[in-house]
């Protein structure tokens, strides 16, 4: 039989080979917790399929007993069967309201749960993931997959499962009226079996290429609407729609493949089943005139036969949502199934308390005045390498004490961002400890980790949200006064007054409004509110201009007091407020003082800081 | 109805194949009131009479219109598959473009959500529908008013009950329309909501991962993801509204035609044949009433879909060419690359306060301009306005006497080349990433570029070299690296007009110089608009100009400025400290606010 090929090259999948029972899992995971709700369910199939099958016998009795009698001055009989129609009617709709409801509310909680599952596990997963992995990707499997499953489960769980026992309903009708008419009738099972099996590997590879196609779709649409400034200023539009109408062709014929898929599998369905009523009537009419079989049998049996063959477009075409379904599943189901490397403890230490009998961060009073105490750092026979990669860090030990604010130099490329990652618990090192006062940075809770320690990068991203909701990333739970006062502490405040809303002013997408040195500002503003242990920061004052640099280094003087903080700039104007600072080549320390000693000496340090005195004015 | 109606061209342009496909829908309905005909035929006549010879007829006849069915219901199928795919991909293509040519201030006014929901959850709506809904929706009132019209003739009585029956059924679906299209525009833009929040949470994961905000995020997307829920519950709370309905009406009229049927039969008006053929053809009219409910709830969801795609459609383009299109490869001038921005105001849409004010500020051809202002001065979106991201408010912006506007969009964008300061790289090699700058550069150009923006050691240390792969954002770099591999693009095409904004502030004081100087040296002769910081920076180009409250606060060379110019010497760091003992009361002679 010939269903369409389909061009194998196409897509190698990078999924796992036993992702399609892990999809079962998943869906499996999903549906059960509803069980309860899925049994009340199934009562209600089976009265449906049960009243579906019913209803008609009322009418024909009206017809054929009330209507005579009736006639004949008797009206009972046509009363009754009247009542008991329009009793099946009513009972019938009351169902199909009931499970048309239930199936909304159910398939919608399970999505609901899917999509958390799905969101709460992509946030878990490790720095390196997402360095690896594009937004886009992670974001079709959030939408249109998602989409895929939805389809399933409002249109087809319940369809299928009625269509089912229709036809077991039917089928023991057939065999009730008459056994050898219905072994021919279910004869025609055989070759709908294997028009099954092979409609099953042809769609599943159909519905795997659109899942596969419509994500680098997305992929594309998103990098090209983010970067739309760069697309626009290189004229690239011609090549970016020639790129997506690659991949969209592609996603274009998986999809015209599937459908055409669904075109055969449906067409030889139908066909075979009506020729086995083709059949039938022959063998029946041979059995009725050879007297094995009655007329009347034979006239009942074709009318159900056609009953029992209906459901079957429903079922191919639930068979098809499912299909589709699968595709995304398991597509969904390859990132559920990816573990983060950067793995949070199951028994987590806590942080020793904060010597001066500190109170734990007060959650709405964060004005950056607190006496804050820092806590010491220190990296033992560290090793670190990214996945495949040579080692960026060979072997690094390195003490920082509680409060002392280090600023970190050298070239790019020099390791200093790796070494904050991994501070930061970005990364583990591939070999050794880092301990935050003495307790394993693995060993502790990630909510206390991430309030202890806080990084700023050079990039800065605003979510969609006012500018205060922005700066409350910092920490959720700040009063209005100390958003206010951290904006304040940076600078910020006079600027954001002259918005159109002040602080409830909507950044848009991504900022749009606000420029870089800004965003910045933002950030820093942020690291105000969080007041934690020790600070990161990655060139985060790189967009500033140098007022606002001093501004923010003169509030962060005040905010560092007693902190422990770790500083990367290019920017040497950094150095000013650190205790100590460390010059770094190729993943080692090459040299370690305090500003004066090393700018009175004759180290790489005392050239760089040369060098960038001259840079000044 | 309005936005579906909208796509009657397309449908025009594939009509044969549309109607092909709506005669085959209509021919299944067709057949299935044929076949039970037949067989009838077939028992009543020669099973009961025992006649086999009369039998192979009317069975070839069942055989052939069974598999007729068959082939009808596939040709169908694959008669529409390709030409649904193809308008979910033209549609999608025509939104895309759209959106390309769509001036950046429109693009930051969107949520990015709202654009991909529609063009992927909305367009593969609208496939659907115009795969099978339409092509029943289309066919279902016809097979209703056959019936309808044979339930007339049979019966004036019988034709009256259905028509009664309908009345209900026409209020039941006015009342769930306008909830159910209210309520699936509503979902819908939520789910635009929560595809936004996907991705910046996925694109803004180093600030949740570093506060440890990931619950907060958590919580966002809960809630966003709890009203999509209800907004889908409460549209299959409507469904069941309708379905129900839809269910029991027909039925109670066949009740009803049954019941008064019997009286009119004993009134003698009607015959017990009539009263059973009514109730046989109510019986197959059943199936498509009860289908209705869901093509009607399937057809108001793409037409929100529609809707919400048509909004994109009908942004108006504000940054074209003068016959308001834009060319894609017009033809490129040859320009000296005189820049000048003349009496320029500039405020965003959404404000009246302007960003920019009775701004005059020229660059002579082959000058370098270092244009310094504090956070939030403007200086970015002065860049902007060159090559046209943004366009004025008021006054001109002209490249050799010739305003900007008045040349094709893309022979400006060909002159004049940006780099941004934040960098954007494209998911694809370092090579494409660069020669973006001038397509079908040759790898000695490539490489020479790069040494430019000091790019070449990096590079060249990377796994695969020039084809390493940089993911989206180019993540993987470092902001340094990144943004001279950006730099690196705007440089390779040796454009007219440079403008850089802040291009290496990621970039140690060291590097930045041998970049400065490389600029100088291989590109002489183009224009060049940098935004600095650096008083290094500064101090390397032709002229400064200090931005200040909109306009053109002081304009002169660096020493010049740093002598006159209070506000200058603040911006460079030089007014406390370094400034009292090189120029001891220059402050006091400074010629502020000194526009040229």
């Amino acid at each position: 039989m010939s269903m369409p090929r389909l061009d194998s090259d196409d897509e190698i999948e990078s999924l796992p080979p036993d992702i399609a029972k892990k999809a079962r899992a998943l869906l499996m995971s999903l549906v059960r917790p509803h069980s309860a709700m899925i049994i009340f369910l199934a009562v209600i199939v089976v009265l449906t399929a049960a009243l579906m099958v019913i209803g008609p016998v009322f009418i024909a009795d009206a017809l054929d007993q009330g209507v005579p009698a009736a006639i004949d001055g008797d009206m009972g009989p046509l009363i009754r069967a009247v009542t008991f129609f329009v009793v099946s009617a009513v009972a019938s709709a009351i169902l199909a309201f009931t499970s048309t409801r239930l199936v909304g509310i159910t398939a919608q909680k399970i999505l609901f749960t899917l999509r958390e599952r799905v969101f709460t596990h992509v946030q878990r997963l490790d720095l390196g993931y997402h360095e690896k992995s594009t937004s886009g990707r992670l974001v079709s499997r959030q939408t249109s997959d998602m989409e895929s499953v939805q389809q399933f489960l409002s249109y087809s769980l319940f369809e299928t499962a009625l269509a089912v026992l229709q036809m077991l309903f039917i089928a023991v009708t057939l065999v009730v009226l008459d056994v050898p008419l219905a072994i021919v009738a279910f004869a025609g099972f055989v070759p709908l079996f294997f028009i099954t099996k092979a409609a099953h590997s042809t769609q599943r590879s159909a519905y795997r290429r659109t899942r596969t196609s419509i994500a680098k779709v997305i992929v594309h649409f998103v990098e090209t609407m983010g970067g739309i400034r760069a697309v626009q200023a290189y004229r690239r539009q011609p090549e970016r729609r020639g790129t997506l109408s690659d991949q969209d062709a592609r996603y274009r014929d998986a999809n015209t493949d599937a459908l055409r898929g669904v075109a055969w599998f449906a067409g030889w369905t139908r066909l075979i089943g009506n020729i086995t009523q083709t059949v039938i009537i022959v063998v029946g009419a041979w059995l009725v005139i050879e007297g094995w079989t009655q007329i009347g049998v034979l006239a009942a049996f074709i009318l159900y036969l056609r009953r029992f063959y209906g459901p079957l477009d429903e079922l191919v075409q639930a068979f098809n949502l499912y299909q589709s379904a699968s595709a995304a599943l398991e597509k969904i189901a390859a990132v559920l199934d990816t573990d983060p490397e950067v793995v949070e403890p199951t028994q987590p230490k806590a942080l020793p308390a904060h010597a001066s009998g500190g109170a734990p961060p007060a959650d709405n009073d964060a004005a950056p005045t607190r006496p804050a105490t820092g806590r010491s750092l220190d990296l033992d026979g560290v090793r670190f390498a990214y996945a495949d990669g040579p080692d960026v860090l060979p072997r690094f030990d390195l003490h920082i004490p509680a409060g002392q604010i280090v600023a970190l130099v050298g070239a790019t490329g020099a390791g200093k961002s790796t070494l904050v990652k991994l501070v930061t618990r970005f990364y583990d090192p591939s070999v050794g400890r880092i301990t935050l006062d003495e307790v394993d940075l693995r060993d502790l809770d990630d909510g206390q980790l991430r309030s202890s320690v806080v990084m700023v990068t050079q990039e800065s991203f605003l979510f969609a949200g006012t500018i205060a909701d922005n700066i409350r990333i910092g920490n959720p739970g700040a009063s209005d006064e100390a958003v206010v006062a951290a904006a304040t502490a940076v600078g910020l405040d006079a600027y954001i007054r002259r918005l159109p809303e002040g602080y409830a002013t909507d950044v848009k997408k991504r900022g749009g409004r606000l420029s870089s040195g800004q965003r910045q500002l933002v950030s820093f503003a942020r690291v105000f509110l969080a007041d934690p242990d020790v600070v990161v920061l990655d060139e985060a004052t790189a967009h500033l201009d140098i007022p606002s640099e001093r501004l923010v280094q003169n509030a962060l003087a005040t905010v560092l007091e007693g902190r422990t903080a770790i500083i990367i700039a290019h920017r040497l104007s950094t150095v000013e407020i650190a205790d100590r600072v460390l010059v770094m080549e190729s993943g080692r320390i090459i040299e370690d003082g305090t500003p004066d000693e090393l700018i009175s000496g004759t180290g790489k340090f005392a050239q760089l800081h040369q060098a960038w005195r001259d840079s000044l004015v | 109805m309005r936005p579906l109606l909208r796509f009657w061209p397309d449908l025009r342009s594939r009509i044969g194949v549309y109607v092909l496909v709506l005669v085959l829908t209509l021919l299944a309905n067709g057949i299935q009131l044929i076949v039970p005909v037949i067989t009838g035929h077939i028992v009543d006549g020669p099973i009961a009479h025992r006649d086999l010879s009369a039998l192979w007829l009317p069975v070839l006849g069942v055989l052939l219109i069974g598999i007729a069915e068959a082939v009808g219901m596939w040709a169908r199928r694959m008669v529409v598959a390709p030409v649904v795919s193809a308008w979910e991909v033209t549609w999608r293509s025509r939104l895309f473009d759209r959106l390309q040519y769509t001036s950046v201030a429109i693009h930051d006014s969107w949520e990015s959500g709202q654009l991909l929901s529609r063009a992927v959850n909305d367009l593969s709506q609208l496939r659907r529908f115009f795969a099978f809904g339409l092509p029943f929706l289309l066919s279902t009132p016809i097979v209703l008013a056959v019936g309808t019209v044979m339930l007339v003739i049979m019966q004036p009585v019988f034709g009256l009950i259905m028509i009664l029956m309908a009345v209900p059924a026409i209020i039941a679906v006015a009342v769930f329309e306008k909830h159910y299209r209210e309520t699936s525009r509503r979902s819908q833009d939520t789910m635009g909501e929560l595809t936004t929040d996907v991705e910046e949470s996925i694109q803004g994961i180093r600030i949740l991962k570093s506060f440890g905000r990931s619950p907060w995020a958590a919580e966002r997307f809960s809630e966003i993801s709890t009203r999509l829920k209800s907004l889908e519950v409460r549209k299959a709370k409507l469904d069941s509204w309708l379905w129900s309905v839809l269910l029991l009406l027909p039925t109670l009229a066949q009740a009803a035609i049954v019941a008064i049927g019997t009286w009119g039969v004993i009134e003698g008006w009607t015959t017990i044949g009539t009263v059973v053929a009514a109730v046989t053809i109510s019986m197959v009219l059943r199936m498509p009433i009860e289908m209705l409910g869901f093509l009607l709830a399937d057809a108001l969801m793409a037409l929100t879909a529609a809707g919400r795609y048509w909004e994109v459609i009908d942004i108006r383009h504000d940054i074209t060419d003068t016959d308001g299109g834009v060319d894609d490869a017009p033809e490129v001038g040859r320009y000296r690359g005189r820049l000048r921005f003349d009496d320029v105001d500039f405020h965003f849409a959404d404000t009246e306060r302007l960003t920019l004010r009775g701004l005059d500020l020229t660059i002579e051809p082959g000058q370098t301009l270092a244009l310094v202002g504090a956070t939030g001065s403007g200086k970015t979106t002065l860049a902007s306005l060159v090559p046209r991201l943004q366009d004025v408010s008021a006054g001109t912006v002209s490249i050799d006497e010739v305003d900007i506007r008045d040349m094709p969009v893309n022979e400006l964008r060909h002159l004049v080349s940006v780099s941004f300061e934040d960098p954007i790289l494209f998911s694809t090699s370092v090579a494409e990433n660069v020669e973006m700058g001038a397509p079908g550069a040759s790898e000695a150009e490539i490489w020479e570029a790069l040494e430019i923006a000091a790019a070449k050691d990096f590079v060249s240390r990377l796994p695969e070299g020039l084809d390493t792969q940089v993911g989206e954002q180019g993540l993987s770099l470092s902001g340094g690296q990144r943004q001279r591999l950006a730099l690196a693009r705007a440089v390779i095409g040796r454009p007219r007009i440079l403008v850089l904004d802040d291009p290496l502030s990621a970039v140690d004081v060291d590097t930045e110089d041998r970049v400065q100087r490389a600029l100088r040296e291989i590109l002489p002769d183009s224009t060049t608009l940098i935004i600095a910081h650096r008083p290094s920076t500064a101090a390397l180009a032709d002229v400064v100009a200090v931005l200040d409250e909109g306009r053109i606060a002081a304009l002169g060379t660096h020493e010049q400025l740093l002598e006159s110019s209070k506000l200058y010497r603040e911006l460079m760091g030089a007014s406390a400290n370094t400034a009292a003992h090189t120029h001891p009361g220059a402050a006091a002679s400074a010629t502020e606010g000194g526009t040229p």
